[in-house]
């Protein structure tokens, strides 16, 4: 990962000279960018209102996802959801939400956006905070009555929130040089 | 000529027919012509197929859903460093979808003075570039983590394509839309069913991303992102968003679930390594290489590719005895950056059985590692960016295996 403080710099470099020469395009309707505009962010950024429970979405999940995840998540078709947590060092990891996944708004995105499989954008914010609010009680990561919203889903701490490290390639190549 | 009438007419005809069947009758005539007269060809078309004869195509590994998946470019059977469109591997996540041009839009929006929402019209008024790229999918070579690694370069390297691309530089574009201060990631996001995220650092899309609308003198191909995509320099392949229809800038990566939960490095202490975009150099032998068979001893013309996300390939060595000893390979000129490098060597198969294997240098001087080192660093369940030496054994009898058969 780029370092904030280089980022910054740099981006400030790129905003030099930035003008609209072109004057292609036109500006934008409201539509479009709810439409469109699709991405949550870490900190909660693009989260729409309303709100669900782990008791609710396990009604959403028997009805939508439990086809390819299985009914607690187990997995199927689909890949599990839950289970993994202490596997991430051994010989076989298992990658899931509660075992690998470090940001709750990323489980939210994604069901938003991708699920159902064959139907992604089937979902209403309600029924896709439930659902999430459902696969955190699955992992353990939240209480069975707690509200997600977009105020409470951000502060979820994910069990692998830490466990991500910034890419320091090359870390290989360079060892092995050929000799001329 | 008082005897020109009919009759000689006629003796003329008996005449030219006994030469003709007296041609026809000719055992050194070549087989070619027995068909006399000469049948017509094909009539001409709009749009050209193949020879028939011609019978290359992806690997497809089977998926429990058709619309997810990868197919493999069948690299084995490529000439010269460009590969046909129709031949160019796929990796999709939910289907590739049928996108009308005259009614898809480009929407810019987020921390920019001036959200933007353009056409494909629009897009192609602006100044354009071609660029030689190869495009590599982060999880290419996958198979060569484990102990039992891919039998042929198709399914152990053929995730990687090399096209020319042309397309606006997403600097462009973004320089129109007058970037916020603050400012330092591009989400960007397809049109895709999954809607296709990732997060893009700023200074990188101010580089020399392109947003691409061209492939192979053509229109991109649907299965490549049609009507319009982001092609990254050196990147791994998720992160060159397909069917592109959002970008939005912001002051934080978004932590899409493609850049969190997959396309991450597990190292073995359980740590992942987090916005690995870049792919290393790498290269491997396309002939002879894995399921193909030299059919006796004698000179053979190693050849395979080379390419490295950070630039030109400066140098390709071959090794024909495990490793003991590399000789310089000869590089096709001319040598493009973050493309395709094809690369030869005469070689003499004496009939004894023979370990061969290419090793890449680009013009950082990084050099490509071998798998022990690979997985001495990564361990074997990092599952992304595998660059290591790619080894095959020829057997006395020329037939040709991966080595971990």
């Amino acid at each position: 990962m780029v370092k904030p403080s280089a980022m910054v710099l740099l981006a400030a470099a790129v905003l030099a000279a930035q003008s609209a020469k072109y004057g292609v395009g036109r500006p934008p309707t409201e539509d479009e960018i709810r439409g469109l505009g699709l991405a949550i962010a870490p900190d909660g950024t693009g989260l729409p209102e309303g709100s669900g429970t782990p008791v609710a979405g396990r009604e959403v999940f028997a009805a939508l996802c439990s086809r390819c995840h299985a009914d607690k998540g187990e997995g199927g078709i689909g890949p599990p959801l839950v289970g993994g947590q202490g596997t991430l060092a051994t010989a076989k990891p298992l990658k899931t939400v509660g075992s690998f996944w470090p940001y709750a708004t990323t489980v939210w995105d994604y069901v938003n956006r991708a699920m159902p499989f064959d139907q992604p954008g089937l979902l209403k914010p309600p029924q896709v905070y439930a659902v999430v609010a459902y696969i955190l009680n699955l992992n353990g990561i939240i209480g069975s009555d707690q509200v997600i919203d977009a105020k409470s889903l951000p502060k979820v701490k994910m069990p692998n929130r830490d466990g991500f490290v910034p890419d320091p390639r090359p870390d290989v190549g360079n060892k092995t040089r050929a000799k001329r | 000529m008082k005897d020109s009438g009919p009759s000689s007419r006629r003796q003329l005809l008996r005449m030219s027919a006994a030469v003709g069947g007296g041609l026809l009758a000719r055992p050194d005539r070549p087989r070619a012509a027995e068909d006399m007269p000469s049948e017509l060809g094909a009539p001409l078309g709009p749009y050209g197929d193949r020879s028939p004869f011609e019978k290359a195509v992806r690997w497809r590994r089977d998926t429990k859903t058709p619309q997810t998946g990868s197919s493999f470019t069948p690299l084995e059977d490529s000439v010269g460093t460009l590969t046909p469109s129709s031949l160019h591997y796929e990796r999709h996540h939910s289907g590739i979808p049928t996108i009308d041009p005259s009614r898809h839009r480009l929407l810019i929006h987020g921390m920019v003075e001036r959200p933007l929402s353009l056409s494909m019209a629009d897009i192609r008024r602006l100044p354009s570039v071609s660029r030689i790229f190869v495009l590599e999918c982060g999880g290419n070579s996958g198979s060569e983590w484990a102990a039992k690694t891919a039998p042929d370069v198709q399914r152990s390297h053929g995730l990687a394509s090399c096209s020319e691309w042309n397309g606006v530089p997403l600097s462009l574009v973004l320089t129109e839309a007058r970037i916020r201060s603050g400012a330092a990631w591009v989400i960007a996001e397809g049109a895709d069913a999954c809607r296709m995220e990732r997060s893009i650092p700023l200074p990188k899309a101010m580089d020399d991303i392109l947003l691409a609308y061209g492939q192979n003198g053509e229109a991109l191909r649907p299965a490549q992102g049609y009507p319009l995509r982001l092609i990254i320099p050196g990147w791994e392949g998720n992160a060159n968003v397909k069917w592109l229809h959002s970008l939005k800038l912001a002051d934080q990566p978004y932590m899409a679930r493609d850049e969190t939960a997959k396309y991450t490095d597990l190292m073995p202490d359980g740590k992942a390594r987090l916005f690995s975009y870049q792919m290393e150099a790498k290269s491997v032998i396309t002939f002879p290489s894995g399921g193909q068979t030299l059919s006796s001893p004698g000179l053979y013309e190693l050849t395979g590719l080379a390419w490295s996300g950070h630039g030109r390939i400066e140098r390709v060595e071959i090794t024909t005895d495990g490793g003991r000893n590399w000789a310089k390979a000869l590089l096709q000129e001319p040598r493009l950056p973050i493309a395709f490098t094809r690369f030869r060597l005469p070689w003499r198969f004496d009939g004894r059985e023979a370990v061969i294997a290419s090793r890449a240098t680009d013009e950082s001087g990084y050099v490509q590692p071998t798998r022990d080192a690979l997985i001495a660093v990564r361990g074997t369940n990092s599952a992304y960016h595998y660059n290591a030496i790619k080894l095959w054994k020829v057997h006395a009898d020329g037939t040709v295996t991966n080595v971990e058969v």
